[in-house]
């Protein structure tokens, strides 16, 4: 074994510990602890350099910790391959009807993460983006005719009451969530065709959505291409400002933070990332008319998956969340409302389902109740997995849900292309979810072996 | 802040500064059904001290343990904390005055790290974030406290570190929640020598510090490089209670297994007057 695979952090080794430390004698003296100890502190790990980083980055993959690269290779795979296949795929009016059709996988892939990370599962996600695409709908709709934002608001207290009920039965009764969130997947099918039934301005079950909505517009309209670029500056300028800044007063402060070289490459890589964004974005799609600029929808699913990675990475409720998900014994020991927190989990999973929900009737233009709730549980889970959420709970984050809802609707998007059937696009993507799921048990087997 | 009688603790409650214990268990018993687990047990556990707590299996080490804990209420005789008598009504009364026990399974998120695990349940906010960077430095500052020195890094997730670096953390643990009284429970059982040595030397230190550290062990090895005193229980009785240094292994072995010694003449004394 190489040096350094001692002192990799999936492998604990007696070697790792200075012989001084095992000296039993009271006083060690203190410039080598201290020595010690002050690499200890430089964490990201003791690197600080590029090289360093890396070598930690691939020690961390090696041992399970893989992050989103793997994610992010596969997806630039399967993107090739269908590049080359299809030569439309890479059109601007391609890309831009993917990133549409994502943005519901997406939401689905964020919705299921609340409970995954638990170390739960939520199976009614589909029917719940049906509830909540059904209400929005009825709501602005006539007769009821809402403005807008009480039709979200509307949708927005339904679906979080649902996943309040949904999880009160999980924490006060025990039911374990996998049966009482199949029962929601078949009750909340009922409802979204009662639904339709009730409303007699549904005809045949269909319910339009106006196209002078903002509902409609979200997915359907687009932001002007010299106000796009404006606004991607600003938010890169300040994306860049704030990761520059923090890593700076962190050093500053003695505590751990990646090598300069590192908060650079992250910012250079967004900024490519958005510039080309908005570049594809910005070439004329329309097929008869001018049709340019970002749909409204993408800095919509920004700013909510924006708001999830701050609510999970930077609050004692995230926290939390990730605690239970590892170590639910250990979250009570340390005071936390285990089930309160559970509670919270799932009316978080029923409103990003709500949002999915909204996105999906913008979308189409319409409801009914044709919508495949069954398929698009499971596209949520699938998502999730995908993008790098476990199954076995703890781990995950906001921008696992993003790659792996983008994987699921280029699969999707390029077997259709391709002229694959149905039956066909159905069978690629169980096998894009096994793969996944493999990879995460694999990861995880591998992970505890070595502890 | 009435004091006990026999109990020279000052009404401060400091009682490190004359040598009072912080604990005192006078009498306690404690039944399971007919089965009499504690009958009357008397001990003292002095602040900045390591005290072994010895038994064979079924001696009562582990049910005195959670009765200082205050998982469960004990049938008769009194708790004496910082010469107050005390009750505790669950875990979070114990913790709150101070007493900290780290079971076996160390009760720590594997996905987490360092940092995040030592302060779970009591994260520091700011602006109501999170405020990681004055976690990371007091959990750092604790950490070199207790020369915790084999951890490359605070923010590695503790799936990754050993046996005894996890337990490590589980002490910084009850000293960053300022415990003054550690209940560890078999601290060395599943480690290997090396890192039994580690955690032995933890122990030490974090008894110089002024905590008061009981020590749950049936190896002997162990409760002899690290006890300044040994209590010994068998079936259910305190049968010894001394200094360490008024011990061997083999008198202590003969009060596990049969409750009484007769190659230590101290010690017995003090069963025979125990016992009386």
């Amino acid at each position: 074994m190489p040096d350094d695979e001692f002192s990799s952090p999936g492998v604990p080794s007696e070697l790792q510990e200075p012989p001084l430390s095992t000296e039993l004698a009271e006083d060690e003296t203190a410039a080598p602890a201290d020595d010690l100890a002050v690499k200890a502190a430089a964490p990201e790990v003791l690197a600080d350099s590029l090289g360093e980083y890396l070598q930690v980055w691939g020690r961390r993959i090696r041992s399970g910790e893989s992050g989103a690269l793997p994610i992010v290779v596969g997806l630039i795979v399967i993107i090739i391959f269908f590049q080359i296949e299809r030569s439309k795929f890479g059109s601007a009016l391609n890309l831009v009807n993917l990133f549409q059709q994502a943005s519901i996988y997406i939401l689905l892939g964020a919705a299921q993460l609340f409970a995954l990370v638990l170390s739960e599962i939520d199976l009614s996600i589909g029917y719940v983006l049906g509830v909540g695409a059904f209400v929005v709908a009825e709501l602005i709709a006539s007769p009821v005719n809402f403005p807008w934002w009480l039709g979200i608001l509307g949708m927005f207290v339904v679906t979080a009451g649902i996943g309040y009920i949904q999880g009160s039965l999980i924490t006060r009764l025990h039911i374990p969530s996998f049966v009482v969130t199949l029962a929601g997947l078949l009750f909340f099918e009922g409802v979204v065709i009662e639904l339709a039934t009730i409303d007699k301005s549904a005809v045949g079950g269909v319910i339009s959505v106006s196209n002078s909505s903002p509902v409609y517009k979200l997915v359907n309209d687009n932001i002007s291409v010299g106000a796009s670029w404006v606004i991607l500056v600003v938010v890169l300028a300040i994306f860049a400002a704030v990761s520059l800044r923090s890593a700076a007063r962190r050093r500053a402060q003695g505590l751990s933070a990646p090598p300069i070289s590192i908060t650079l490459l992250t910012i250079g890589i967004t900024a490519i990332g958005g510039i080309a964004l908005v570049y594809v974005c910005s070439i004329n799609r329309g097929l008869l008319i001018p049709l340019k600029g970002v749909p409204y929808v993408i800095p919509f699913i920004g700013l909510v998956l924006f708001a999830y990675s701050v609510l999970l990475g930077r609050t004692r409720l995230g926290r939390y969340m990730y605690a239970i998900g590892a170590n639910p014994e250990a979250a009570r020991r340390a005071g936390i409302n285990v089930q309160r927190v559970r509670r919270i989990a799932f009316m978080f999973s029923a409103f990003t389902a709500g949002l999915a929900g909204l996105v999906y009737a913008s979308f189409l233009g319409s409801v009914s109740t044709d919508v495949d709730g069954g398929t698009y549980t499971l596209y949520g889970v699938a998502a999730a997995v995908i993008g790098g959420a476990s199954l076995f709970g703890g781990r995950g984050k906001p921008i696992h849900a993003l790659l792996g809802g983008l994987v699921i609707g280029v699969v999707y998007n390029g077997l259709a292309l391709m002229g694959i059937s149905a039956a066909g696009q159905y069978i690629a993507t169980a096998i894009v979810l096994l793969v996944a799921a493999a990879v995460d048990s694999l990861v995880r087997r591998r992970g505890a072996s070595e502890v | 802040m009435s004091s006990t009688s026999n109990s020279p603790a000052t009404a401060s409650g400091n009682s490190t500064a004359n040598g009072a214990p912080l604990l005192e268990l006078r009498g306690i018993s404690k039944n399971f059904g007919p089965v009499q687990a504690l009958s009357k047990i008397d001990f003292e556990i002095p602040p900045g001290q390591v005290t072994a707590l010895a038994g064979d299996n079924g001696a009562g080490k582990s049910v005195t343990i959670k009765t200082i804990a205050g998982l469960w209420p004990p049938d008769g005789g009194e708790i004496v904390w910082e010469g107050k008598p005390a009750h505790f009504h669950g875990p979070r009364d114990a913790e709150a005055a101070g007493i900290t026990t780290i079971y076996q399974d160390l009760a720590l998120c594997d996905n987490l790290d360092i940092v995040q695990n030592m302060f779970l349940g009591h994260e520091r906010l700011r602006h109501r974030l999170l405020d990681e960077g004055s976690m990371e430095l007091s959990a750092k500052d604790t950490l070199k406290e207790l020369r915790v020195v084999t951890i490359r890094s605070i923010r590695q997730p503790v799936a990754s570190l050993s046996g005894g670096q996890r337990q490590s953390v589980a002490v910084a643990k009850a000293v960053m929640a300022k415990a003054k009284l550690v209940i560890m429970d078999e601290p060395t059982a599943a480690l290997g020598v090396s890192q039994t040595k580690m955690v032995l030397s933890l122990i030490k230190r974090l008894a110089s510090q002024g905590v008061a550290v009981i020590m749950v062990s049936h190896n002997l090895n162990d409760v002899f490089a690290v006890a300044d005193r040994i209590v010994i229980l068998h079936l259910g009785h305190m049968v010894a209670q001394a200094p360490a240094s008024e011990f061997d292994p083999s008198s202590v072995v003969d009060y596990m297994t049969t409750g009484r010694s007769s190659r230590v003449p101290s010690a017995q004394a003090e069963q025979a007057e125990r016992g009386a």
